[in-house]
């Protein structure tokens, strides 16, 4: 089955990173296919690289990373959402005469066009949120 | 349909609601600060314990155990699952509303 996931909470914020990460795990460790996922609101700040957390605590950002190489995963960060919060690529950080990009590896940055297109292509469509 | 709650219902309303809306023979799965709605002994028991003819309920284990709950804990006719439950779950539902 293909599955896609909306995330419009931050990290560190509640529970719903690890959630939508959990049920992901689950899913793909069951043969199912993650067709993209959105991460909107809040939810954008999963998508910067210069988050340090802990040492001994989850890296929620790099574990996003780190799954997304290892299943090609789509990550995608809405741009209204990302630019309201200083999230940029280096594309956006050039457009915006910004002086860098915060952008984590495996992210991209894109449109709610890619929230519609993930919600017509899969069989199913969660939110996780606050 | 498959309904998930995150909040408990001594935070919101949304489980309420959410039973009020769920069609007979629907699925409910209580995930995070959920799961509370699904203890037996507290105050919001009763309305949910009626419900459970109607559709059924489960509770996310891992989300129990990290409050310090377990699955002895809940309404009898409540189910604990994991997450390949909760998998389950999303799959023999061809729709899916997320209670925010």
């Amino acid at each position: 089955m293909k599955f896609s996931v909306m995330v419009s909470e931050g990290p560190y914020t509640h529970q719903a990173s690890d959630s939508a990460y959990q049920f992901i795990r689950a899913a793909l460790a069951a043969g199912h296919e993650i067709f993209r996922i959105f991460f909107y609101h809040d939810g954008v700040n999963n998508g910067t690289r210069l988050t340090t957390p802990p040492q001994d605590d989850r890296h929620i950002v790099n574990r996003w990373s780190e799954l997304a190489t290892e299943h090609e995963l789509d990550l995608v960060l809405c741009v209204a959402a990302a630019q309201r919060r200083g999230i940029v690529d280096p594309d956006e950080a050039k457009r915006n005469g910004k002086d860098g990009d915060n952008i984590a590896p495996g992210f991209r940055i894109s449109g709610l066009g890619q929230l519609i297109e993930a919600g017509i292509e899969s069989d199913r469509l969660l939110v996780f949120g606050d | 349909m498959l309904h998930t709650v995150n909040k408990s219902p001594f935070e919101s309303s949304s489980l309420k609601t959410c039973l009020s809306f769920a069609k007979s023979g629907s699925d409910v799965l209580l995930i995070e600060d959920g799961v509370y709605g699904g203890l037996s002994g507290s105050a919001h028991t009763s309305w949910v314990a009626e419900a459970l003819g109607d559709v059924r309920v489960y509770a996310l284990e891992p989300d129990l155990k990290a409050r310090g709950l377990s699955g002895d804990r809940l309404i009898p006719g409540i189910e604990a699952v994991g997450y390949d439950g909760f998998v389950e779950l999303a799959c023999a539902n061809d729709k899916i509303q997320n209670w925010l």
